[in-house]
């Protein structure tokens, strides 16, 4: 008698929907992980396919973060939740001035979402990962029951390495300190918007949605000594000037006139009635450094494709009220607050 | 779009209009104008207009906010209304977070189980009710003669299409007897008030003639404006210049959108399906004879009010809340004891801390650098 070769119908990431059975850890799985996430992410960590990745530690300081991403929709101009899960957290890491090693990601899928979308995301998080330089090398799937969760839900956590001297924190801004901005506000936010089920609207805006790592090195090598590095995601740059603000309990103030906004993205607030400073953006970083940094600093982020628009946006002051002012291009001043509530929910 | 808007936020042409008004206010006078509509006091403080103007101008911020006016009672109204098995209650999104009884809102209505659905127009709300046909509908319809035209047309749709499970609780406001009472308030609180920048969007729809009866009435000038700072700074230049020269009348700055008879279309739609209430309360103005809308008894099949037997309810605002004071211009928000402490955007104690065009609300988000550093 012989025996029947192994057969293993593939997965048919076509018509095919995730069943619980993809998270029931049992074949069904298994196949999964090796058909979809280990093919697309692969490499010589994730390859051994152990509960854990065994990776090799620099000396010095780790950086390390972790971010949850449910943005609605799932597929969206110039990206999808693959890619902006993957650059978020590399993001949050590089914030530190450190550079990425290692990421990990974890599913919550729903059931009956379409496996070809899961394959479409999983490939755009595996070029994103490729191409940033950060490999993929441990994750987790799960799937919930139709109902309980919303298509697809992926966190990822980073880990980096700070290089030595390098001390970034959101406490360091000065009275004196200068603040730059890499590029135009609110393209990710009005990118998603426009694609929402109650709102969908007509527009070249593509989100921003990038790795800054490239970036946060080059301006490292420029300026050792920046001060501080935040990438105005949710809540927009008004959010991330008024942590920085709180954290370091200093004022500031900026000039209308000299933050860059697509005119897209303008007109787009307007009829919205949104303010761009609030808006999300996922491929830009706010810089603080010495006043005396400042033009080497703005020099080495325009040499940068990711910094070409950069621009120096204002100034820290000594504030007890901790206030971000804004000159306004109309010739006016005013507070630009906290956001209040939420402007949109949902952004990454 | 954007280049044509830039226009009126221009800083340099500013400057020019700004500098006139220096010239042109007369030593020792003050200018107490008031800007009727949120619109406006959220164009003023946004882009810091106050901080042109000479100390002799002071803008004082009236009602024109939509949600600000409401009283608690409707809300009431509205949050019981969304309780009711099988109804969808859709709304604008600033009503949503505003106080109601009992610390109450839409938003903690939602949260506790009500099916609240917030919509961008009076048309997402249809369609709601089009999509969910084992649905009750109710849409929360407020706002000023801006949003009762479309109200007014999603009315006569579903009488149209005969649909039976589309309704509208109706609140909505006008302006001119809202601007009579400020002036001719019990207290002679207005009387000090010595011109109106008036609404832009709501003159598109009724035009510059309505404003005419009430020049007469109370001799005191109206400039109707656009919602563009520079808009706003023409108007005050205009209003210091009818001050100064003794006059009291209807000029037009925001004649590139309306006109003396408005539309007249909208107001067509507006008497089809509307009529006036005998009075109707207004949170700090009181009950207003005249001053706000119902639907026709030819349409009662698609009002709420009827539909669910709506009872009046006399709720009452916060104690501490002076939100009435402030939407007749007599305080100023930071005057208010509760403003910045335990009112605030994120802790709303009244409306005006609510909506992005409520007085306190503007004022808390970008103002209060002036209050800080005074």
């Amino acid at each position: 008698m012989n025996a029947k070769k192994d057969y293993v119908r593939p997965i048919d990431f076509k018509h095919g929907r995730v069943d619980m059975t993809h998270g029931g850890g049992g074949r069904a799985m298994a196949q999964l992980i090796e058909e979809l996430f280990l093919r697309a992410f692969d490499n010589e960590w994730l390859r051994p396919m152990n509960d854990q990745a065994r990776v090799p530690v620099a000396a010095g300081r780790l950086a390390m973060s972790t971010d949850g991403h449910v943005v609605s929709p799932l597929f969206f101009p110039g990206g999808d939740i693959g890619c902006l899960s993957v650059h978020g957290t590399i993001n949050d890491v590089a914030m530190a001035g450190a550079a990425p090693l290692y990421l990990s990601a974890a599913f919550v899928l729903e059931e009956g979402f379409p496996l070809a979308d899961l394959k479409r995301i999983v490939e755009s998080m595996a070029e994103a990962a490729r191409s940033a330089g950060v490999p993929i090398v441990t994750g987790d799937t799960k799937v919930v029951e139709r109902g309980k969760a919303d298509g697809v839900f992926i966190t990822t956590t980073a880990v980096g390495v700070v290089p030595e001297g390098v001390d970034i924190s959101g406490e360091r801004a000065r009275p004196g300190d200068r603040i730059l901005l890499s590029g135009s506000i609110g393209d990710h936010g009005i990118a998603v918007m426009s694609k929402r089920e109650n709102l969908s609207f007509e527009t070249t805006i593509e989100s921003d949605t990038a790795a800054l790592h490239g970036l946060v090195a080059a301006m490292l090598r420029a300026v050792p000594d920046i001060h501080c590095l935040r990438d105005p995601t949710r809540g927009g740059l008004a959010t991330a000037l008024n942590e920085l603000a709180h954290q370091s309990g200093v004022g500031m103030q900026i000039e209308e006139a000299h933050i860059p906004v697509r005119p897209e993205v303008a007109a787009a607030c307007e009829f919205l009635g949104l303010d761009p400073l609030y808006v999300a953006n996922e491929g830009k970083l706010v810089a603080i450094c010495a006043a005396p940094d400042a033009d080497a600093l703005l020099a080495a982020m325009r040499a940068h494709p990711l910094g070409a628009q950069a621009a120096i946006v204002g100034g820290v002051y000594d504030d007890p009220h901790r206030f971000v002012q804004m000159r306004t291009a109309f010739g006016g001043s005013r507070i630009v607050d906290w956001l209040t509530g939420e402007q949109l929910p949902r952004i990454c | 779009m954007i280049p044509y808007l830039d226009e009126f936020r221009d800083g340099k042409l500013a400057q020019v209009i700004a500098a006139r008004i220096v010239d042109e206010v007369l030593p020792g006078r003050r200018y107490r104008l008031m800007e009727f509509c949120g619109g406006h006091t959220h164009a003023i403080f946004r882009y810091g207009v106050q901080d042109l103007l000479p100390p002799a101008v002071e803008l004082i911020h009236g009602p024109g906010c939509p949600v600000c006016v409401l009283p608690v009672g409707r809300i009431d109204n509205a949050i019981e209304l969304a309780r009711r098995p099988g109804v969808i209650l859709a709304s604008y999104a600033d009503m949503l977070r505003v106080p109601a009884s009992g610390g109450m809102s839409l938003l903690k209505a939602r949260a506790q189980g009500a099916d609240v659905r917030m919509v961008y127009a009076a048309s997402d709300a249809l369609k709601l009710a089009q999509d969910n046909p084992q649905r009750e509908v109710v849409f929360f319809a407020i706002g000023f003669e801006t949003t009762t035209p479309p109200t007014a047309l999603v009315i006569r749709q579903a009488a149209g299409l005969g649909l039976r499970n589309f309704t509208v609780f109706c609140n909505h406001v006008l302006t001119p007897p809202a601007m009579a009472a400020i002036v001719d308030s019990p207290d002679g609180a207005g009387s000090d008030l010595d011109g109106f920048i008036g609404p832009a969007h709501v003159s598109t729809v009724i035009g510059t003639q309505p404003y005419e009866q009430f020049v007469a009435q109370f001799d005191k000038p109206v400039v109707i404006a656009g919602f563009e700072p520079l808009d706003v700074l023409q108007a005050v230049l205009m209003l210091v210049r009818q001050i100064n020269a003794g006059r009291a009348l209807v000029e037009n700055e925001y004649s590139r959108a309306v006109t003396p008879e408005g539309n007249r279309k909208a107001q067509a739609a507006m008497a089809d399906v509307f009529e006036l209430r005998d009075a109707f309360e207004w949170r700090g103005l009181g009950l207003l004879p005249h001053s706000a809308l119902r639907i026709r008894e030819r349409y009662a099949a698609i009002d709420a009010e009827k539909r669910f037997a709506v009872p009046p309810i006399a709720a009452h605002d916060h104690k501490a809340c002076e939100c009435g004071a402030v939407l007749r211009g007599v305080i100023k928000p930071q005057e208010c004891k509760v403003f910045g402490t335990v009112c605030t955007p994120d802790n709303p104690i009244g409306a005006c801390m609510v909506s992005s065009e409520g007085a306190c609300a503007a004022w808390y988000s970008y103002g209060r650098l002036g209050r800080a550093q005074a």
